[in-house]
C-alpha cells in the first residue's frame, strides 16, 4: 500500500511541477472567462459614432416615419436623386444613403442603402424593422383597423417553464439546463482524452526509458499502473478545482471592472426573487406576469439548478468515466514502444467517446429520448451523455443504474488493462496486434 | 547452506517454453554465474526470481521459505534494460527508488550521501538525468540498486556501457558487497568477467540448465587432459619418443622456443608423458592446459546442439 502511495505521489508533484501545467491552469480560466467576458463586453460596447443617413423615398411612404435613434439620425431629402447624392457623397457628412422605391409595397427588395464603406448590422436590422412595422400598420390601416387598436393589439408572450417536482414545484430553464449540460458534458470529453493521452504518454515514457524493469522489480506492475492512473486523476482534479475558482475570481473580478452597475442590479432582483419566492410558490398560478423580466426569469432559473448534484456527479462521472479509459490508455501505452504505434489501438476508444459526443448533442434537444437513455446507461458513453441530462432532472434509478453499470465496467477494463499491461511493458522491439494482446490475458500473472 | 533455491521451475509462453525443469541452489555469499546464449531464458529466470512473472510450475525458495511478495526489499535487480526517468533529478529520483525498495526517506538520505561521496557524484544531485552521459546515469542506478543493502543482488549485464575504468570500479564494489556479505547473482556474455568474479555458475540453454556447480570443478571436468610443453630440441625425435597413448594436437614455435601440445589418451599419466620425451628433449615448461570458461560455453552449447 505504501509503494502504491509512493508512485501516486510521483505521478501528481512530477506533473503539477511542470511548465505545462501552471500555464495551462492559469490561461485555462483566463480563456473561459473570457468566452464569457467578452461577448457580454462586445454587445455592451454600443456604436457611439453619429450617423446621418440621408433618406431618398420616392414611395412617399415612410417620410418622417423611421425613428432616429441615441445615434442614427435620418435626414430625408425631397426632390434629390440618387445620382446626385452620390457624385458629392464623399464631401458630404452622411453615413449612408437609403433608397426606397415606389415599389416597396408589393417588392420587398425594393430598398437598396448606399455607402463607401460597408454599412453595419445594426443599422440595417434598425431601418429593416421600422420599415416592417410601418409597412404592416399601412396595410391594417387600409383594412380599415385604425391607430388605437392597433396600439392595443400589440402583445407580448414570455413563456416560464415550471416543473412539477416531488417537494412542489421550480422554475426550471430549458436554456441554462442546456449551457449547464453542454458544459459538463464537453468538459469531460475533454477530460477523458487529454488525461487519458496523458496516461498512456507515462507509460510510453516509462517502457522508452528502461525504467520499468526497475520499478517493477520492486512494485507490482499493476501498483505502477494504479498508481499513474490515480496520480494523474489528481492532477486533473486539481486542474479543474483552480479553474473553477480561477474562473470565479477572474469572471467576479471582471464584471466589478466592465459593470459595475450590473452587480447591484443582480442583487436587487434576488431579494425581489426571494421575497416573491417565500409568498407565492405554492400559488403560482397567481404570479403577474410582468413581476418578472427575462434576466430575473434566467436568475431564478439557474438557482433552480442544484450545483451540489451538478458538481458531484461531475465528478464522478469523471472519475469512472477517466478510469475507464484511463486503464485502457494505459494498455494501449503498453502494448507499443512509441506513440505512432498506438493509432491502430487507439480506433476502439475514440469511436466511443466521438459517438457520445454525437448523442449529446442530440441529448440537448430531447434529453428524455430512447437514443439519449440508452446512451447515458450504456458505460463507455454514459459520462458523457448522463451529464448532459442531469441539469433537465433525471429520474434516481437511471441514474443508480448508469452509476453502478459504469463501477462494474471501471472495474472490469482495470483489471483487463492490469493483464495487457504487465505483460506489455517488458516486451520491447515487437510489433503487437491484437491477437498478440489476447494471448496476453491468458498468461498468469 | 544455500540462499536462493530455484526448484523445477517452468515457464511457457504462447509460442515457446522459456524455462523448462530448471533447478538452481545459489549458496550464501557467493557471486554465480548465470550464462547462457541469447534467448535462453536467462531474463525469464530472473524476472521470476524478483517475482516480476510468476512461474507455471515450481517454487523458489529464499533462506529455505518460499519467496513472499515482500521479499523483493530483499533483492536488489540491476536489469539489463534499464535507465531513468529522464525529466527527474538525480537526487529525487534516487530518493524516490530506494523509498520503494522500503527505505524510510531517513535512511534513503544518509545512505545516498554516503554512496554519491563515495562515487564522488555530488554534483549531481541536482542535475536531470537527461544532463548525464550513459555511464554517469548507470553509476547512479547501480547506487540505487545496492542502496537498501539486499542479500540478494541480481545484475543483469552490469559492466554494458562502462568505460575499463569504471567498470574496475564497479568490479571492485561488487567484490567489497561479497566480502560484506551479499550474494550475487551475475548474469553476462562476458566470459572474462565470469572467470575474474564468479565461484559457481550455471549454463542455461535453450530453457533448461544444463550445467551447474563450481568454476573449479567445471574446468576439472572439461579439460582434456592435454599438455603443453615447451622444450628445445628436435620435433622429430621428440615425436618419435612418443606411444600410441599420446596424441600430439598441435606444433608451433613460439618465442624461438619449439612448442607442442600433447593429449594424454588413456592408460597414461604426465609423469609418464615426462619420463617418455625427458631423453628426447631439453624441456622449458609443462602446463596442463586448463580451458577457459569461453572454451567451456561454447564446448557444452555446441555438444548440447548437436
Amino acid at each position: 500500500m505504501n509503494k502504491i502511495k509512493l508512485i501516486i505521489l510521483r505521478e501528481y508533484l512530477t506533473r503539477i511541477k511542470k511548465k505545462s501545467f501552471i500555464v495551462m491552469t492559469i490561461l485555462g480560466p483566463v480563456l473561459f472567462a473570457a468566452m464569457m467576458v467578452v461577448p457580454a463586453w462586445l454587445a455592451s460596447m454600443e456604436d457611439t459614432d453619429m450617423k446621418n443617413i440621408a433618406v431618398v423615398d420616392s414611395s412617399g411612404i415612410f417620410i418622417n416615419k423611421i425613428p432616429d435613434t441615441d445615434y442614427i439620425k435620418f435626414e430625408y431629402l425631397e426632390n434629390k436623386s440618387i445620382n446626385e447624392i452620390h457624385k458629392d457623397f464623399s464631401k458630404s457628412d452622411y453615413y449612408a444613403v437609403l433608397q426606397i422605391l415606389p415599389s416597396i409595397t408589393y417588392e420587398p427588395s425594393a430598398v437598396h442603402l448606399f455607402s463607401d464603406k460597408q454599412t453595419s448590422f445594426s443599422v440595417k436590422s434598425h431601418i429593416a424593422s421600422a420599415m416592417e412595422k410601418e409597412l404592416k400598420n399601412r396595410k391594417l390601416r387600409a383594412h380599415g383597423i385604425d391607430e388605437e387598436i392597433l396600439n392595443s393589439i400589440k402583445s407580448d408572450v414570455s413563456i416560464r417553464t415550471i416543473q412539477w417536482t416531488e417537494d412542489g414545484i421550480k422554475e426550471s430553464s430549458t436554456e441554462v439546463a442546456m449551457i449547464v449540460g453542454y458544459a459538463s458534458g464537453f468538459l469531460i470529453y475533454f477530460f477523458i482524452f487529454l488525461f487519458g493521452a496523458q496516461v498512456m504518454r507515462g507509460v510510453i515514457e516509462e517502457k522508452t526509458n528502461r525504467i520499468v524493469e526497475i520499478i517493477v522489480s520492486s512494485a507490482k506492475p499493476f501498483q505502477l499502473m494504479m498508481g499513474k492512473i490515480v496520480g494523474i486523476a489528481m492532477v486533473g482534479l486539481t486542474q479543474f478545482l483552480l479553474w473553477i475558482l480561477l474562473t470565479t475570481a477572474i469572471i467576479t473580478g471582471a464584471k466589478a471592472v466592465f459593470f459595475p452597475d450590473l452587480g447591484t442590479k443582480n442583487a436587487q432582483e434576488v431579494v425581489a426573487q426571494d421575497l416573491f419566492q417565500q409568498q407565492n410558490l405554492a400559488q403560482v398560478e397567481q404570479i403577474q406576469p410582468q413581476e418578472l423580466d427575462k434576466v430575473a426569469q434566467i436568475f431564478n432559473s439557474v438557482k433552480s439548478i442544484d450545483f451540489g448534484v451538478i458538481f458531484g456527479s461531475f465528478i464522478f462521472y469523471f472519475l469512472g468515466g477517466y478510469l475507464l479509459y484511463g486503464s485502457l490508455f494505459a494498455a494501449i501505452g503498453s502494448a507499443v514502444d512509441n506513440e505512432t504505434d498506438t493509432q491502430q489501438f487507439m480506433l476502439p476508444i475514440t469511436i466511443p467517446l466521438i459517438l457520445g459526443i454525437f448523442v449529446m448533442m442530440n441529448a440537448i434537444q430531447t434529453p428524455d429520448s430512447p437514443v439519449a437513455f440508452w446512451f447515458s446507461i450504456i458505460p463507455l458513453t454514459s459520462p458523457i451523455v448522463m451529464m448532459v441530462r442531469i441539469p433537465f432532472g433525471v429520474p434516481y434509478w437511471q441514474i443508480a443504474l448508469s452509476m453502478g453499470l459504469l463501477v462494474i465496467t471501471f472495474l472490469g477494463s482495470v483489471w483487463l488493462a492490469g493483464k495487457i499491461y504487465r505483460t506489455g511493458i517488458l516486451m520491447y522491439g515487437k510489433k503487437v496486434n491484437y491477437k498478440e494482446i489476447w494471448k496476453w490475458l491468458r498468461y498468469k500473472s | 547452506m544455500e540462499l536462493l533455491k530455484v526448484q523445477n521451475i517452468e515457464k511457457r509462453f504462447i509460442n515457446h517454453l522459456a524455462l523448462e525443469d530448471v533447478n538452481v541452489s545459489i549458496p550464501e555469499n557467493s557471486i554465480y554465474g548465470l550464462l547462457g546464449p541469447n534467448g535462453a531464458g536467462k531474463t525469464t529466470l530472473i524476472r521470476i526470481i524478483n517475482r516480476i512473472t510468476a512461474p507455471d510450475k515450481g517454487e523458489i525458495f529464499l533462506k529455505g521459505k518460499p519467496l513472499q511478495p515482500n521479499d523483493v526489499n530483499l533483492i536488489g535487480y540491476l536489469p539489463e534494460e534499464r535507465g531513468l526517468y529522464k525529466k527527474m533529478k538525480v537526487g529525487e529520483q534516487a530518493l524516490y527508488l530506494a523509498q520503494l525498495k522500503g527505505l524510510s526517506k531517513r535512511d534513503a538520505l544518509k545512505r545516498l550521501k554516503f554512496w554519491f561521496e563515495k562515487f564522488e557524484i555530488q554534483p549531481w544531485w541536482d542535475k536531470k538525468v537527461e544532463e548525464l552521459s550513459k555511464g554517469m546515469a548507470q553509476k547512479v542506478q547501480f547506487v540505487t540498486t545496492i542502496l537498501h543493502e539486499p542479500e540478494l543482488l541480481i545484475f543483469d549485464e552490469p559492466f554494458s556501457g562502462f568505460d575499463p575504468i569504471n567498470a574496475n570500479l564497479l568490479k571492485e564494489e561488487i567484490l567489497e558487497l561479497k566480502k560484506k556479505g551479499s550474494t550475487i547473482i551475475f548474469s553476462t556474455h562476458n566470459m572474462g568477467s565470469v572467470e575474474e568474479l564468479c565461484d559457481h555458475i550455471t549454463l542455461i540453454n535453450k530453457s533448461k540448465n544444463i550445467l551447474e556447480g563450481q568454476i573449479d570443478d567445471i574446468k576439472q571436468k572439461y579439460k582434456s587432459n592435454t599438455y603443453e610443453i615447451s622444450y628445445n630440441g628436435d620435433t622429430d625425435k621428440l615425436e618419435k619418443s612418443l606411444n600410441e597413448h599420446y596424441e600430439i594436437v598441435e606444433k608451433s614455435k613460439v618465442n624461438g622456443n619449439n612448442s607442442i601440445k600433447v593429449k594424454l589418451l588413456h592408460q597414461t599419466n604426465e609423469n609418464e608423458l615426462l619420463s617418455l620425451i625427458i631423453p628426447a628433449v631439453e624441456i622449458i615448461s609443462f602446463n596442463e592446459i586448463i580451458p577457459s570458461m569461453n572454451d567451456v560455453f561454447i564446448k557444452v552449447v555446441n555438444e548440447y546442439q548437436s
